[in-house]
């Protein structure tokens, strides 16, 4: 028995850009499913062909029980989609929207009045109803989007980039939206770029790179795949970077590599906290000065970039640049 | 999986036609609140045509030979025809823009995910775009007739032949739109849409008897002019209001104007929408 959502050796190709080169998923009901990649990954083609947008070369598809290619018809009245850009009309106001989404997907009139209130209502934008979208915030846009996606309660849901070019407050806000309506039993597919957000709302994760995805798994799993923890040191003093390699080379386990121009060391550790106190106490005898240091356990910057080779956020943009300029600092435990 | 995949779905409710046709009704709604907001469009719509309509009454008035006439009245009553009818195509430019906006903002994208009637969407924008057109033509007869503009200036008309005069020209101005549907669908961005409606509307406009009397043209402009479909409804139009300057010519369509605009205004949408409607299913942002 397939998942809520299914593909098999979905093949898209634009021209000479293969932009999907055989992508497999399942996602069980009522779970999150996680599309990870860099832009240009795959990631809006997979869902463009799993919504009905587009037409995949070959490959299979079954959403809600229903193949996609097949009977597209029958899967746009089990789905909602939400974009990566806020798909509403800016005119409308933003009850408007809503009852005409409504009645299009074949609500009456008077039903698609009530079920838009209780949306506005939901998503906190009933003093806002009466307005055109135009006067929206882009938080109140991708809420009011999200909405719009959510009017007849879809068993299956997409979300295309939802927080993308969100600030930090509104993307905390969606997230909250978006975990309520996970709990209700709702399977969803949501790409991201932000290896926080996966981590964050996804139960499994699935890494695309050049249309194909390259792992599948939970959080956890993905993060063993890169090894363990290690300790990150920023010496004051350029002179001390050997001494203090010296030291990590003999509590740690593994390969110490050192930057000399950040004056940063990393080292792969077991151990833990205690093992931390015990780097620290070390260089402190040798009377080495610390900037900063801290245990860092892998983010989903490490596992992509272990499996890929080049960072997530950067691969459209230098391939070429030292990789681990790119990491991401959030999941390092700061000791002070 | 077979088991899962062959289940057929359940049919969508009520059938096919009433629900294109309720779908198309949303979508138009929807265009005409959008338009409502935006009023300078429709002002904007409208001063183009005041303008020709002045500038060719008094500036080309004096010095244009219809027929064997050369009374300013003359030109002005054969002037509205054309007028009317360069308008009415003049909507092909705002379905072409609408179109690529709501492409280019991805409306057209939550449209094609919805379990909606597929033509609906460019079937309600197009609705959308005759009710403004019937506006601004109402508008521009109100003006026409100040200027001085009479029907029944060259023979006897009834209100009847006015109705079906401007009918036809809704008509023409409808088939259009489907014309600015496909083109708003193939352009990347509302501006090209905006233009690449417009550009070739002069040309049509202008190689036709809207402005000047096909007799005195050379023959195979003329002859061009006369076959050209905008002619046809120009020609019923004048035909109808009872208006001088009707084209005496040996051209079909010339000689029954009203079957041929009504014909070449079907055809056209019959050809467009269905072009435009296949564009659609493929549409991408």
């Amino acid at each position: 028995m397939p998942g809520a959502i299914y593909a098999e050796g979905l093949v898209k190709t634009f021209g000479d850009v293969r932009a999907l080169d055989g992508v497999d998923l399942d996602v069980p009901e009522g779970t999150v499913l996680g599309l990870l990649g860099p832009n240009g990954a795959g990631k809006t083609t997979t869902v463009r062909c799993l919504t009905t947008l587009l037409r995949p070369d070959s490959g299979k598809a079954v959403v809600a029980g229903v193949d996609v290619l097949r009977h597209p018809d029958a899967v746009r009245r089990s789905i909602g989609l939400s974009g990566q850009f806020a798909a509403v009309d800016e005119y409308l106001t933003g009850r408007e929207n809503l009852q005409m989404v409504g009645q299009l997907y074949q609500m009456r009139a008077k039903a698609a009045k009530a079920r838009a209130a209780e949306l506005l209502e939901q998503f906190h934008l009933a003093d806002a109803a009466d307005r055109p979208a135009k006067t929206y915030s882009g938080g109140m846009r991708r809420r009011l989007d999200l909405a719009a996606a959510l009017v007849v309660s879809p068993p299956v849901m997409f979300m295309d980039e939802p927080t993308t070019g969100l600030d930090p407050r509104n993307r905390q806000q969606l997230w909250e939206v978006i975990k309520q309506l996970v709990s209700g039993g709702t399977t969803l597919l949501l790409t991201t770029q932000y290896l926080e957000e996966a981590d964050h709302l996804a139960h499994d994760i699935a890494v695309v790179d050049h249309g194909r995805v390259i792992a599948q798994g939970t959080s956890d799993q993905l993060k063993a795949r890169t090894g363990g923890e290690r300790v990150e040191v920023v010496v004051q003093d350029r002179e001390r970077i050997a001494t203090a390699a010296e030291v990590l080379r003999n509590l740690g386990k593994g390969e110490t590599t050192v930057e000399e121009h950040t004056r940063r060391l990393t080292v792969p550790v077991s151990g833990g906290a205690k093992l931390l106190a015990e780097i620290i106490r070390e260089l402190d005898t040798r009377g080495i000065g610390i900037d900063d240091i801290g245990l860092r356990r892998p983010t989903l910057d490490d596992v992509f970039l272990s499996l890929t080779g080049h960072a997530a956020e950067s691969a459209d943009q230098d391939r070429s640049e030292a990789p681990h300029q790119q990491k991401e600092r959030n999941g390092k435990e700061a000791v002070k | 999986m077979s088991a899962v995949t062959d289940a057929a779905p359940a049919p969508a409710p009520g059938n096919a036609v009433g629900r294109s046709v309720r779908d198309s009704l949303i979508v138009a709604r929807r265009n005409l609140i959008r338009m409502s907001r935006i009023p300078e469009m429709l002002i904007f719509g409208l001063i183009q045509p005041i303008m020709f309509v002045v500038l060719f009454t008094y500036v080309f008035g004096g010095s244009m030979k219809i027929g064997a006439s050369t009374s300013a009245l003359d030109y002005k009553n054969f002037l509205m025809a054309g007028i009317f009818a360069q308008t009415v195509t003049f909507a092909t430019a705002g379905a072409g823009a609408g179109i690529a906006d709501d492409m280019h903002k991805g409306l057209i994208d939550r449209f094609r995910s919805l379990p909606m009637a597929r033509g609906a969407v460019l079937t309600g924008r197009t609705l959308a775009d005759l009710v403004q057109t019937a506006l601004t033509v109402l508008v521009l007869a109100i003006v026409a007739l100040l200027v001085g503009w009479r029907t029944g200036s060259d023979g006897d008309t009834n209100p009847g032949r006015v109705l079906a005069a401007f009918g036809l020209l809704l008509l023409l101005g409808y088939a259009f739109t489907w014309i600015g549907a496909l083109i708003g669908l193939s352009v990347r961005t509302p501006e090209a849409a905006t233009s690449g409606g417009l550009v070739w509307l002069f040309p049509v406009t202008f190689l036709s008897n809207a402005f000047v009397d096909t007799a005195n043209m050379t023959p195979w402009l003329r002859h061009i002019a006369e076959w050209n479909p905008f002619s046809a409804t120009v020609q019923a139009a004048r035909v109808l209001f009872a208006n001088p300057g009707q084209s005496a010519s040996g051209a079909w369509p010339m000689q029954h104007p009203v079957w041929a605009s009504l014909i070449y205004s079907v055809l056209i949408v019959v050809v467009f929408r269905t072009l435009a409607v296949r564009k659609y299913r493929s549409a991408t942002a």
